[in-house]
């Protein structure tokens, strides 16, 4: 296998002809390097994605209400309405599919101006009523402090949680914000935790960095807003399609609000699951697509191999026929191109699968960087493009294959030579 | 076990073409010996080189027997015929038939090769050979740098490092000049002392003269096979 003799014929081969070489093993070189460049895109792509909602519950859906525009029971069409605690209540009786169910409240009409006030500081910030659940669909970790809990619900506590770029505005650089306390919208409010959305490209109404959340019923009784549920998110229990259960939740909510079962625009939702399994469905299709011009590239590049090696039989012809006479066996003809062929590919194959995670690597550099010098909040949608290392070996795998098929027929070809063909005199 | 290295009985050939058929050779028996020094001469389209082809084990034949050491050679596959061609024919063509980019000792290590041994030993091998041809000098240069004789040279020391029973020589002296030919010739001859066997196929007087037997071929049949009696008082003179 490693004898000198064979390596001597291989090298002999491609340096009579460099040109021709090159530009052969080319085709294979640009099919691994579009792949993996192409699948490290996607994997970048996902992983930007994804990465801004992992931790979402998939299994989740938002639920809102919108002008009525069906005449019902006597009310006029364009009617307004809202959902209400007592709503909730329902909900959890009637819809048992429903597991999480944490009603939310925007501040839209407090949250105007410099509304937040600590000593000199001031900030314009959203202001939210969340509820303890909430942390189960839309995961947060604490920078500082707790989140929201039973207790500050319950007592009506006048607490809140801040996010990122509140401290940042609020708070010197590294201070403990805990115990600390801000006038929110004319109220006093004891910071309890400085919150980390696991889930920065979803936001809702507001960058969730310039939130300021605070307990649910502390801020329907703080600032005057009865019993008003402006939306809820709920999540489904295992095996319950999220779909199937905001059609029973919209379905309660509107004979409770009499409202025209069949209008469809009275209540708004969206539905975390469909999207989330688009989503997989989008990155399923960019992946297949790159393996499929990979692969095309790839072969393109195998037919190119295969095509050069015949030509090198036919030049060829004359040196088999003479190793054939002195006694060199079919298999070892059949090797050699086989060795050629192979040998060709791989390496080809080697300097595109290394130029490509070069690309890839410069690429993530470049990110990084620029994300380090990069002072806007918007997130990123690019992230780790890259391989992996079964991405990698499967290429590799591929590319040994594609040699050896390629110099299949190349081979056949070689040892279908007649010696006596070969030595006759020219 | 008898003294005839290479015995062909009633053998036919003939190649299929589309709808025609060429009858090429059309019943040869020959019988050679041992250690002989044999000729075959004819024109062009006598049926030579095919004979030379079968007895090579480069082309099958149709009908008849052909024995080889005492072996019948039949239809076999490529594998076995390598290993038969490795083993007891040694080729010596008119075109020399080098490798190109192997020098001059990787060449006549080739049969050896085919035979896995190790390039260390082949090498060491080939060196033999070549000081043998006086070659030795020679031994790291391409064919592309030699002459002709030495190329020829080169090409019988290739033949004779697998220690064949039988040298196959098609035209040896076809493209080199007469005095050449005749250093070639004289090796030949010096192979042939050591007891191997030789067949030269050629179509000059001068070559087949030098011959111990000369076999006329024409239109596929042994015309005449008689032994060459200036053959003995020139190998006097050579002695």
């Amino acid at each position: 296998m490693f004898d000198k003799d064979r390596w001597q014929e291989i090298f002999n081969a491609i340096k009579q002809n460099k040109l021709r070489s090159v530009l052969t093993a080319f085709g294979v070189f640009w099919g691994i390097f579009m792949l993996v460049t192409m699948t490290g895109a996607g994997n970048g792509l996902m992983n930007g994605i994804t990465d801004g909602f992992k931790d979402f519950a998939s299994n989740s859906a938002f639920v809102w209400a919108n002008n009525t525009t069906k005449p019902y029971k006597g009310f006029r069409q364009g009617r307004q309405w809202n959902f209400t605690n007592d709503d909730m209540a329902s909900i959890r009786r009637e819809v048992p599919e429903v597991d999480v169910l944490a009603p939310k409240l925007q501040g839209w009409n407090i949250s105007n101006g410099e509304n937040v006030i600590r000593g000199l500081k001031t900030g314009s910030f959203r202001v939210n009523g969340e509820m303890p659940e909430y942390n189960l669909i839309d995961p947060n970790e604490m920078v500082y402090g707790r989140y929201i809990n039973d207790m500050d619900i319950h007592h009506r506590r006048k607490v809140c949680v801040i996010g990122e770029r509140v401290y940042e505005v609020m708070f010197d650089k590294d201070e403990d914000p805990v115990g600390e306390y801000m006038k929110v919208s004319g109220v006093w409010f004891q910071v309890i935790g400085v919150a980390r959305s696991k889930n920065p490209n979803i936001n809702i109404g507001a960058d969730k960095k310039e939130v300021v959340s605070l307990p649910f019923t502390t801020m329907q009784q703080t600032f005057n807003y009865g019993n008003d549920v402006h939306f809820f998110g709920f999540t489904a229990r295992k095996g319950a399609s999220v779909s199937e259960t905001a059609e029973k939740v919209t379905q309660v909510l509107k004979s409770k609000h009499s409202i025209d079962p069949e209008d469809l625009e009275a209540t708004g939702h969206f539905n975390v699951e469909e999207q989330v399994k688009m989503l997989n469905y989008m990155f399923l299709g960019i992946n297949a697509l790159i393996w499929i011009v990979g692969i095309g590239t790839l072969i393109a590049g195998a037919v190119g191999i295969s095509n050069i090696m015949l030509v090198i039989v036919r030049e060829r012809t004359k040196e088999i026929g003479i190793q054939r006479a002195i006694g060199a066996r079919p298999w070892t003809i059949v090797s050699q191109i086989l060795t050629e062929s192979v040998f060709l590919t791989t390496i080809a194959g080697f300097l595109g699968l290394a130029l490509g995670t070069l690309v890839l690597h410069a690429a993530d550099m470049a990110i990084i960087a620029a994300q380090a010098a990069k002072t806007s909040e918007e997130g990123t949608f690019f992230k780790s493009p890259e391989i992996g290392l079964p991405m990698a070996l499967i290429a590799l795998a591929v590319l040994v294959i594609t040699g050896l098929i390629a110099g299949l027929i190349p081979a056949q070809k070689a040892i279908r030579i007649k010696p006596i063909e070969a030595l006759r005199h020219e | 076990m008898s003294n005839s290295i290479i015995r062909v009985e009633a053998l036919h050939k003939s190649y299929v073409n589309g709808s025609n058929s060429l009858h090429v050779l059309k019943g040869i028996d020959m019988d050679i010996q041992r250690g002989e020094m044999v000729s075959i001469m004819g024109s062009s389209g006598s049926g030579k080189s095919t004979l030379l082809n079968i007895l090579g084990i480069l082309d099958n034949y149709d009908a008849g027997s052909y024995h080889l050491d005492d072996i019948h050679i039949t239809k076999m596959n490529e594998t076995k015929a390598a290993q038969y061609r490795n083993k007891y024919i040694g080729f010596v063509f008119q075109s020399f038939n080098l490798i190109s980019f192997k020098n001059a000792m990787e060449n006549v290590a080739l049969p050896l090769y085919y035979q896995k041994v190790s390039r260390k030993k082949r090498n060491n091998v080939a060196m033999e050979y070549l000081e043998r041809m006086g070659l030795r000098e020679w031994a790291h240069h391409l064919p592309s740098e030699l002459s002709g004789g030495q190329k020829q040279r080169i090409a019988i020391a290739r033949a004779l490092i697998s220690k064949p029973k039988v040298i196959l020589a098609d035209e040896p002296t076809g493209a080199l000049d007469s005095q050449t030919s005749m250093e070639v010739m004289e090796i030949l001859k010096e192979v042939n002392q050591t007891g191997i066997a030789i067949i030269i196929v050629t179509h000059e007087n001068d070559i087949a003269n030098q011959t111990q037997r000369i076999i006329r071929l024409r239109d596929g049949v042994i015309e005449s096979n008689h032994i060459n009696h200036s053959f003995k008082l020139e190998s006097v003179e050579v002695n």
